[in-house]
């Protein structure tokens, strides 16, 4: 039994999603505010009641909310936000007191990590113990939109405006991860690895060490930019190529392997935009026009860090 | 053979530029259908996952209230100050401390930042500032290079930082994983090999920010040559 957990985060983020369906609907100017309306009302319930719905209807929420982002139908509000000499006229009342609210969200996601799941009377525990640092991280942002409330002396419905400006800003993107990680479960379940490991060696000389080690990682790499996903790529390219070649027949440490295969994959992540929530949230976040611009600051460091993590596993991996 | 027609309908997919969220579902329904599944079970494994999994999405979700109020306050345009008043830094360098500041509070299970959390409200404002404060006005072209760094800087960051931490999900994934095959893999070996990488992430970042200053100044210097 506990008094705050993650489900209660759930709620609040859905009802935020949802208070943004219901602002979509009274923008009358909005060309598109039924559909929008209905996507951002069909996530937020999704949030909210996903918990008490079969997993069945979910999924077919979870594609029709898919549907109706590919059609085109869900588009941004017009965006009414304060202009820049307003805001250099708060910025200058307010001063540093403006960064306040953003440090104490990680003040509290530290201290809720390392105290929050100690406090608890009478077998009642103040915070679940599972997923502790992200409900601390939840704890935190609430926190700080209170202080921020204190210090702006904003209106209520300000944050709630704002915040919607963002997440529309965001839009699909945000349940891509959920999505990308459902799927990896997919390709498990299905045995997408097994036949991974077929082709790999029918194609390349795994009976020489470094072959298997310079596959596995460009393995790792390769299929998670294809995923956009290094955890769902971990899943199919250990099993298929680390596991049988390098552990089973040449005897490599499987800790190294795992843990420097992963940061290869991760090199993957920086290349790809199908890690959307890493390279295109951020696009739209930032406002930039070109959708690829992060993944182009990335490449020459995502590379240079591939070719560092191959190098270390070939000279490792086998010898400790 | 055929059980990998899911890769094939994501690049496919991505390759037409559809909406990605449609092409992942739409691969996770091709593959389960060939290997056997009924649609509704498809849709079933979709939905627990998908429900196991909206963690991931809640950080970003509860920051944006935060980030949207502080930017109608004026948030972007103190830190634009701030930098001004501090003229010894550049957006580079602004850049490669956030990835320090990011890899060491990653390492510790702490996540600080973050692309709405830090990246928007904090640490693009303060590069931008910095590159205003040393080149005066900045081609468009400029700042979004400089935001993309700061983007940048917050990925490389928390990926390479991540690994050492052992309550992070990656090492818990990997665990569990040879566990599921019945192999016994030290916790504590896998987030030892992971700071080799970590440190090379940050020699790398801080070529890519040391390139990055050099590219403002002579965007900077090719924008006003009457002042070269």
């Amino acid at each position: 039994m506990s008094l705050i957990s993650l489900d209660l985060f759930y709620v609040l983020g859905g009802a935020y999603m949802l208070a943004t369906a219901f602002f979509v609907v009274l923008d009358r100017e909005h060309a598109r505010r039924w559909s929008t309306a209905l996507f951002w009302g069909l996530l937020g319930s999704s949030f909210i009641f996903g918990g008490s719905l079969s997993p069945t209807a979910v999924g077919y929420v979870v594609l029709g909310i898919a549907i109706l982002a590919a059609s085109g139908r869900v588009q941004r509000s017009r965006e009414r936000t304060t202009g820049r000499e307003e805001r250099m006229a708060s910025a200058e009342r307010l001063g540093n007191r403006l960064f306040w609210p953003a440090l104490v969200v990680p003040c509290i996601a530290v201290l809720g990590s390392l105290f929050l799941g100690r406090i608890h009377w009478h077998g009642v525990s103040l915070v679940a113990p599972a997923n502790l640092s992200i409900t601390s991280l939840c704890i935190g942002a609430v926190l700080a939109l209170a202080l921020g409330f204190r210090l702006t002396r904003a209106p209520m419905s300000a944050a709630v405006h704002e915040g919607s400006r963002l997440l529309q800003a965001v839009g699909w993107a945000l349940i891509l991860p959920q999505a990308l990680a459902a799927l990896g479960g997919l390709f498990a379940k299905a045995g997408v690895g097994a036949v991974v490991a077929g082709l790999v060696e029918r194609a390349l000389p795994t009976q020489y060490a470094s072959v298997a080690v310079a596959a596995y990682c460009l393995g790792m790499m390769v299929f998670t930019m294809c995923l956009g996903n290094a955890f769902a790529a971990f899943a199919v390219i250990t099993g298929g190529i680390g596991i049988p070649f390098i552990v089973q027949a040449h005897g490599g440490n499987p800790a190294i392997m795992a843990a420097i295969g992963m940061l290869s994959g991760y090199c993957g992540t920086l290349m790809t935009p199908m890690a959307a929530n890493f390279n295109i949230v951020p696009v739209m976040l930032l406002e930039l026009e070109d959708k690829n611009a992060v993944i182009k600051a990335q490449v020459p460091v995502a590379l240079v860090l591939f070719a560092f993590n191959v190098l270390l596993m070939e000279c490792c991996v086998y010898r400790f | 053979m055929i059980r990998l027609v899911g890769i094939l309908v994501i690049g496919a997919g991505f390759a037409l530029r559809l909406n990605p969220l449609l092409v992942v579902l739409a691969s996770g329904i091709v593959t389960g259908l060939v290997s056997g599944m009924s649609f509704n079970a498809i849709m079933e494994e979709f939905g627990r996952l998908y429900l196991t999994n909206r963690y991931m999405t809640l950080p970003v979700v509860l920051m944006l209230p935060v980030v949207g109020l502080l930017e109608r306050y004026g948030l972007r345009e103190r830190a634009e100050k701030l930098i001004r008043l501090s003229a010894a830094a550049t957006a580079g360098k602004v850049i490669l401390i956030y990835t320090g500041i990011r890899q060491i509070s990653i390492a510790l299970g702490i996540s600080i930042g973050g692309q709405a959390g830090a990246v928007r409200p904090i640490i693009a404002p303060l590069a931008e500032g910095a590159a205003r404060a040393c080149h005066g006005v900045l081609s468009k072209a400029t700042v979004v290079r400089i935001r993309a760094h700061a983007a940048a800087a917050e990925n490389v960051g928390s990926f390479f930082g991540e690994d050492i931490f052992i309550a992070v999900g990656a090492i818990l994934l990997m665990k569990g994983f040879f566990e599921a095959l019945n192999m016994e893999v030290s916790i504590w070996a896998m987030a030892l090999w992971g700071i080799p990488s970590a440190l090379a992430a940050f020699a790398a970042m801080s070529w890519r920010t040391r390139v990055l200053d050099k590219q403002i100044a002579r965007d900077a210097r090719a924008a006003k040559p009457d002042e070269a």
